[in-house]
C-alpha cells in the first residue's frame, strides 16, 4: 500500500498542476470558441510556407457526422480543433483564406479524411508552395526501418514481460494488474517532472516507485493470499479487480488526457541505411542493456540460481534451504521496476502519457510471455521481440494501422494452436 | 441532497434494460465459470458480436428481426467454436488469456476504418431498433411512469432473463449439468467415466456464449446505437463483479448481483453529486467522482474474491476452485 500512497501524492501534486491550466481556460479567452476547450481528442497541425515562415489566419473546418469544429491558425501558424471523440474526420483547408502568392503543394489532398489511431491527438500536415514533393520511402526502406521500430518496441514489451513471467515462474499468479505497473512507472516520471525535479531524478524516483509498488503488492496481498492458501484462479480475480483499482485511482489523479514526458518530440536522424527518432534508439538501447543484466544475474549468481529453482520447484527449493518468500519478494521488486522502466519507454515509444496507456498494451505483453512459454524468462524475451516487430511490420504489408495488435493476438492463438507450451515451454506446464 | 430522488433512480436501474443485459451476461458466465469452471474473460467480446451480429444484419442485409436474431445467436455460437477448439484443452489461465485476447480482436476489427461501410468504426451503428419497436404490442401512453417504448423492452428484456433463468436451471439439474459440475470438480475423474470432456466444455462455452450475445443485444436496443467503446475489457470484469456479487454456481446470483451492482453504482453517483453540488464535498468534481465509483468496483471485486467467494447466494462447496 506505501507504493500506492506514494503514487497517490505524487499524483496529487500532477493533478495540481494538470488543473492549472483548466482554470485558466475557464475565463474568457478572445478568439477561440469554447468547443475547442472542452474536448479531449484534439486534431492540430502547423502552417508554413516553403520557406518555413508561419501562416496565420487560415481557416480550417474539420467535419464527422453532425460535429463541426472550425478555427483559424494563429500568429505563429499553430492551429487546433477539440473534437469529441476519436474516429475518422474530413479536415478541409479553406484555400481562399490563404496569404496571396501561397497555395497548397501540388498533390496534397484537400478535403482529406484523416483517422486518430490509439492516441488522442491527430496532426495534420498541409504542405506549400511549388516544388514540394511527399516524400515517398521505398519498400526495402520501410521495410528496414519498421524492423528496428519493431525491436524498439519488442525490447520495451520484454522488459515488463520478463517481469511478468518471473511473477509467474515463481509464484503462478497470471497477474493483470501488470499493465497498470507499466502506467504508473510513466506517471510517475510526469507528476515528479512537473513538480520541477530534474529529469534523471524523476526517472530514478519512477523506477523506486515501481519497485515500491511491486514489494507493496507482495507485502500487503499477495503473500497473505499465498499463505491462506488462495487458489490460482481466484488470485487471477483478485489481480483484476487490482488492475480496475489501480487504473482509475490514477485517471482519479490524473485525468483523462494525454500528456508528455520531457523531450518527447524527436525528430528522426538517419543512421546509416535506417532513419530512427533518438528517443527510439534510447530505448532500444537502455532496454537491451538491463534485459542483458537481468539474463546474467539469471544465470551467474546465486541469486539468479535460487531464482531458478523456486520457479521450478518451490518446495524443493524452500527444502534446499532457499528463503522462498524472500526470493518471491526481490522477483516482485524487480518486475516493479522493469515494469516502471518498460512504462517510460513505451510513454516516448507512442508518445505520450494517459492513465491506460499500460492496459493498452497488457495483453501484447501476455501474447509475448504466452508465445515464449507461460514461466520462461527467456522464452518471454524471444515472444516480446517476435510481437513487436510482428506488430510493426504488419503495417509495412499492408494491414491498416488501427488493425496492427490483431496481429499479434492472431498469432498468439495459433501458436497456441500447434504449440500450447510456447516457443521455451515445457509440455507440463500446459496441463 | 434530493434523497428521494437518489432513491427513486437507484430504484429504477433494479428493473433497467441495461441490468437485464448484464443478468443475461452474468447468467452466461455462470454457465462457463460458476458450472464449468471454463474462466471466459471475453464475455465482452460475446455481447460484440451478438449485437454486432444483429445490427450488421439488419442495417447491411436488411433481414426482418428474428432473422436478425438468430444470425447474431449463430454468430456467437461460432465464435465460441473458434475460441474453444485451441484452448479448450488447456489450462485454465490460457482460456481466459485467449478469450480476452480474441474479444479485443473483435473489438478492433468493428472499430478499425477499414469497414466503416459495414461496422460504421469508432461511431458505430445507430437506427436499427426500428424491426423490435414496430412488434410492440402497447399503445403509446404511461405504463408505470415509462413511455411504451421504455416499458416493451423492459418488459421483454426481463421476460428474456425469466426464461433464461429457467433453461439454465432445468439444464443444470438434468444428467447433463451434473456432468458438467463433474467436470468443474474433476475432470480426469469424468473422462474416467467415459464422457467426453471437450464436447461438454464445448457445449457450455456455447450456451453462455449465447446468453452473452442475446445479452448483447438487450444491451444494445433501447440505446438505438451499438459502439465498440461499450465493449472493452472492462466490461467484462464488471460482469464478474456482479457474478461474484450474486454466487457463481447459483441461477439468481447473477441477476441479484447484476442489480445489486446498479443500484449500488447508481447510490453512489447520487450521493456523490449531491454532496458534491451541496459543497459539502470540494476535493471532489463530477468526472472524479465518477472514477470513484469504478474505484470502488475494482475494491469491491478484490475484497468479494478474498472475503467471500461464493457471494451472497453461493454455496462454499459450489465453487469451481478450492
Amino acid at each position: 500500500m506505501l507504493g500506492l500512497l506514494g503514487a497517490i501524492s505524487a499524483s496529487i501534486l500532477a493533478i495540481l498542476l494538470v488543473a492549472a491550466p483548466a482554470s485558466q481556460a475557464a475565463s474568457p479567452a478572445p478568439t477561440p470558441s469554447p468547443s475547442n476547450q472542452t474536448f479531449q481528442n484534439n486534431i492540430s497541425g502547423f502552417l508554413r510556407d516553403d520557406t518555413r515562415a508561419p501562416l496565420a489566419g487560415v481557416t480550417i473546418t474539420a467535419k464527422s457526422g453532425d460535429f463541426t469544429g472550425t478555427t483559424k491558425s494563429t500568429a505563429n501558424g499553430a492551429w487546433n480543433i477539440g473534437v469529441p471523440q476519436q474516429g475518422t474526420y474530413t479536415v478541409e483547408l479553406d484555400e481562399s483564406t490563404l496569404p496571396k502568392g501561397i497555395t497548397l503543394a501540388e498533390g496534397q489532398e484537400n478535403p482529406r479524411q484523416v483517422t486518430f489511431s490509439q492516441t488522442s491527438n491527430l496532426s495534420v500536415i498541409f504542405a506549400f508552395g511549388k516544388g514540394i514533393v511527399v516524400e515517398q520511402q521505398n519498400f526495402g526502406q520501410n521495410l528496414l526501418n519498421r524492423l528496428v521500430a519493431g525491436l524498439s518496441f519488442g525490447l520495451l514489451l520484454a522488459l515488463a514481460s520478463v517481469g511478468l513471467s518471473l511473477i509467474f515462474g515463481t509464484t503462478g499468479l497470471t497477474n493483470f494488474a501488470h499493465g497498470e505497473m507499466v502506467t504508473l512507472g510513466a506517471v510517475l516520471v510526469f507528476a515528479f517532472n512537473a513538480i520541477g525535479l530534474p529529469f534523471w531524478l524523476a526517472i530514478l524516483l519512477s523506477l523506486l516507485g515501481g519497485g515500491l509498488f511491486g514489494y507493496a503488492q507482495d507485502r500487503g496481498l499477495w503473500r497473505p493470499l499465498r499463505r491462506r492458501g488462495t487458489g490460482l484462479v481466484p488470485m487471477m480475480i483478485v489481480s483484476i479487480g487490482l488492475a480496475l483499482a489501480v487504473r482509475y485511482v490514477i485517471q482519479f489523479y490524473f485525468g483523462g488526457a494525454t500528456q508528455q514526458l520531457p523531450f518527447a518530440q524527436s525528430p528522426e536522424i538517419q543512421l546509416g541505411p535506417v532513419s530512427i527518432s533518438p528517443n527510439n534508439l534510447w530505448s532500444l538501447g537502455i532496454s537491451a542493456v538491463v534485459i542483458a543484466l537481468i539474463g546474467v544475474v539469471l544465470l551467474k549468481t546465486r541469486l539468479g540460481k535460487a531464482t531458478r529453482a523456486v520457479a521450478d520447484n518451490p518446495a524443493l527449493a524452500a527444502a534446499s534451504g532457499i528463503d522462498v518468500d524472500g526470493v518471491i519478494r526481490l522477483v516482485w521488486i524487480t518486475g516493479g521496476m522493469l515494469a516502471s522502466l518498460g512504462g517510460i519507454l513505451w510513454a516516448y515509444y507512442r508518445p505520450g502519457v494517459t492513465f491506460d496507456m499500460g492496459s493498452a498494451i497488457l495483453l501484447l505483453i501476455f501474447a509475448g510471455v504466452t508465445l515464449g512459454g507461460l514461466g520462461t524468462v527467456f522464452g518471454a524475451l524471444i515472444g516480446s521481440i517476435i510481437v513487436g516487430i510482428f506488430v510493426e511490420l504488419t503495417t509495412v504489408f499492408g494491414l491498416a494501422a488501427d488493425l496492427k495488435y490483431v496481429g499479434a493476438l492472431f498469432i498468439m492463438i495459433v501458436v497456441l494452436l500447434f504449440r500450447p507450451q510456447g516457443i521455451l515451454g515445457r509440455r507440463e506446464r500446459v496441463g | 441532497m434530493d434523497f428521494g430522488f437518489i432513491l427513486a433512480s437507484a430504484a429504477g436501474e433494479i428493473f433497467s434494460p441495461t441490468t437485464a443485459a448484464y443478468a443475461l451476461a452474468a447468467l452466461g458466465l455462470a454457465v462457463h465459470f460458476g458450472y464449468s469452471g471454463l474462466l471466459n474473460f471475453g464475455q465482452a467480446g460475446f455481447m460484440a458480436v451478438g449485437a454486432y451480429g444483429f445490427a450488421i444484419s439488419t442495417l447491411t442485409f436488411g433481414v426482418p428481426f428474428f432473422v436478425g436474431l438468430l444470425i447474431a445467436v449463430i454468430a456467437s455460437s461460432i465464435f465460441a467454436l473458434l475460441l474453444g477448439i485451441p484452448t479448450l484443452r488447456l489450462r485454465a489461465d490460457y482460456l481466459a488469456i485467449v478469450t480476452i485476447a480474441a474479444a479485443e480482436i473483435v473489438r478492433y476489427i468493428v472499430t478499425t476504418n477499414q469497414l466503416t461501410s459495414v461496422t460504421g468504426s469508432a461511431n458505430g451503428l445507430a437506427a436499427f431498433e426500428g424491426g423490435f419497436y414496430s412488434m410492440n404490442p402497447f399503445p403509446e401512453g404511461s405504463y408505470f411512469g415509462m413511455n411504451n417504448r421504455d416499458f416493451f423492452i423492459r418488459l421483454v428484456g426481463w421476460a428474456l432473463v425469466a426464461v433464461c433463468c429457467t433453461l439454465v436451471w432445468l439444464l443444470m439439474r438434468s444428467p447433463w449439468g451434473r456432468v458438467l459440475k463433474g467436470i468443474r470438480e474433476d475432470e480426469n475423474a469424468v473422462r474416467s467415466l467415459g464422457k467426453n470432456v471437450y464436447a461438454y466444455k464445448m457445449q457450455a462455452l456455447i450456451i453462455g456464449g449465447v446468453l452473452g450475445a442475446l445479452a448483447g443485444m438487450v444491451f444494445t436496443l433501447p440505446r438505438g446505437a451499438v459502439q465498440p467503446a461499450n465493449y472493452g475489457t472492462e466490461l467484462t470484469f464488471f460482469l464478474y463483479t456482479c457474478l461474484l456479487l450474486g454466487g457463481l454456481g447459483t441461477v439468481l446470483g447473477p441477476v441479484i448481483g447484476a442489480m445489486i451492482f446498479w443500484v449500488v453504482l447508481s447510490l453512489t453517483q447520487g450521493i456523490l453529486y449531491g454532496l458534491i453540488e451541496s459543497g459539502a464535498v470540494t476535493w471532489l468534481n463530477t468526472v472524479q467522482a465518477g472514477q470513484l465509483r469504478y474505484i470502488l468496483v475494482g475494491v469491491a471485486l478484490m475484497l468479494l474474491m478474498i472475503f467471500r467467494p461464493q457471494g451472497v447466494f453461493g454455496n462454499k462447496k459450489e465453487l469451481a476452485f478450492a
